[in-house]
């Protein structure tokens, strides 16, 4: 149908004319997606009329970044991810786990894998995820490194990151010992003599991670314990730390990018 | 800006001219009131925080009292060779409270070491020296060979190969009528000389023995 040249709308005064549609809706009419749309609109201004969280989110999330910002710069996200990752599964492996030394701690875990349903697949999350964690972390740590992204003035969040690796490694150690299988115990007992190793405070160190002066009824529930309640609090408080630094000081741009020098502040040669 | 803050001349609040200042006061209500409320929350604190850091690191400076264990008849043992048997460290929490001693009676030609004289039994803990992999007695080459890191033993303990940094433990042991009895462990250095127990890695020859102390947890 070919289209007609649109006539002029017949002169109506004022009070008589149809109300223009609001922006955003059709006919006038409110369908169900935009009555929705709308009832998420007055509940996010709701809350945000009395937090003022809107800004906060503008803050963390539209920040200015630097030219030349690359997938590199995704490390740290995916470190993160990893954590969450982690937390999330770890939640729902506890809601299997016995921590009982004299072999209900096996049982949970063989029944977590070959009985409960999609346990293993949930089990094996976990499992492989913090390898992946671990390897996401020193990735992100030399991405940092090697952009001198650590300089002045991102000292601070350089050293967070520091005892954010440690408390990984804190995590991986005390999470070796609780599937509590021949590999799990012989590893706990390496890793705790090599703990002990440590010159005066080495021994008090062993004796610690024991909870005792040997291996005993209450180690594995202590390694529970820290594993589950301490390391996680810490990670995700000094995660948040991490994250307010990167927001408040902004990210870096690649060491290759070079500076542009606006023309009227240029040196010109002579 | 040093200049800025008033030198206190005097110790009395009405000399220094605070407002609402009276005679012979000499900390201002708000001073106190600050201290007081730091003070109580200080103490609020401790009241939690302390006994939960006991309780936390309550172990490391408990011992255990010392356990004597039955492992055999004294017949059951000969002089140059080892029996290995399973003690119990700690009871009731199964395997894991377990390890294995090789035992063997006192050979006056082979034990000539000082120490050792009056020990009825020589038991010899498998626990490695070096980070606590467990060694096995090899019959055929007289050696304790640990499958870890490759840590080498001779008949009487001693590191003759690989990272251990001190002989096998060693348990003390005693005769109860027809039954050898095995009880609280020890650790020796490449003289054989006797030490409170370490742990693997500890080395106790030289400096080692004041490097690493041994701690009132692992007296057992």
């Amino acid at each position: 149908m070919p289209r007609l040249p649109k006539l002029p709308a017949p002169p109506l005064p004022g009070p008589l004319q149809e109300p223009p549609p609001r922006p955003g809706e059709g006919n006038g009419k409110v369908g169900p997606l935009e009555g929705a749309a709308q009832a998420g609109i007055t509940v996010v201004d709701w809350v945000d009329e009395r937090t003022s969280l809107s800004g906060a989110a503008r803050w963390m999330m539209f920040r200015k970044v630097p030219k030349g910002t690359n997938w590199f710069y995704t490390l740290g996200s995916a470190t993160m991810f990893a954590f969450l990752s982690q937390a999330v599964t770890g939640v729902f492996l506890a809601m299997y786990y016995r921590p009982d030394a004299a072999g209900g701690a096996y049982e949970s875990i063989r029944y977590v894998t070959n009985e409960v349903f999609l346990g293993q697949f949930v089990r094996g999350m976990h499992k492989w995820g913090s390898s992946v964690m671990v390897v996401l972390v020193f990735l992100h740590m030399g991405r940092t490194f090697f952009f001198g992204a650590y300089k002045y003035p991102r000292e601070l969040n350089w050293v967070i990151g520091v005892v954010l690796l440690i408390l990984t490694m804190a995590m991986s150690f005390t999470g070796y010992l609780l599937p509590f299988d021949q590999r799990a115990y012989w590893a706990t007992q390496v890793g705790v003599a090599i703990n002990g190793t440590g010159p005066l405070l080495g021994p008090y160190l062993s004796d610690f991670l024991y909870g005792g002066g040997e291996f005993n009824a209450t180690t594995l529930s202590r390694f529970y314990a820290i594993h589950m309640l301490l390391l996680p609090g810490l990670i995700a408080a000094l995660i948040g730390a991490h994250l307010y630094l990167v927001a408040k000081l902004g990210t870096t741009a690649p060491p290759w990018t070079k500076a542009k020098t606006r023309p009227e502040l240029r040196e010109t040669e002579v | 800006m040093a200049d800025k803050r008033s030198k206190h001349t005097s110790k009395y609040t009405l000399d220094r001219g605070i407002p609402g200042a009276f005679e012979g006061e000499t900390i201002t209500r708000r001073r106190f009131m600050t201290g007081t409320a730091h003070t109580a929350g200080g103490i609020a604190t401790a009241a939690f925080a302390l006994p939960a850091l006991g309780f936390a690191l309550g172990p490391v400076f408990k011992s255990t009292p010392h356990r004597w264990e039955v492992v055999g008849k004294v017949d059951q043992f000969p002089d140059n060779n080892y029996v290995p048997v399973v003690l119990t460290l700690t009871p009731n929490i199964g395997e894991v409270g377990k390890t294995t001693v090789y035992v063997r009676k006192f050979n006056p030609e082979i034990d000539t070491d000082p120490y050792d004289q009056g020990t009825p039994y020589i038991a010899i803990s498998s626990r490695c020296a070096h980070v606590g992999c467990p060694v096995r007695w090899v019959d055929a080459s007289e050696r304790f060979i640990c499958p870890c890191h490759g840590g080498v033993y001779d008949l009487l303990g001693r590191r003759v190969g690989g990272p251990p940094v001190r002989p096998l433990d060693r348990f003390y042991t005693r005769v109860s009528g027809e039954n050898v009895e095995v009880g609280p462990r020890f650790s020796v250095n490449s003289q054989l000389r006797r030490f409170s127990p370490r742990l693997p890695g500890e080395a106790v020859d030289g400096i080692g023995q004041y490097l690493y102390p041994s701690t009132p947890g692992a007296k057992k």
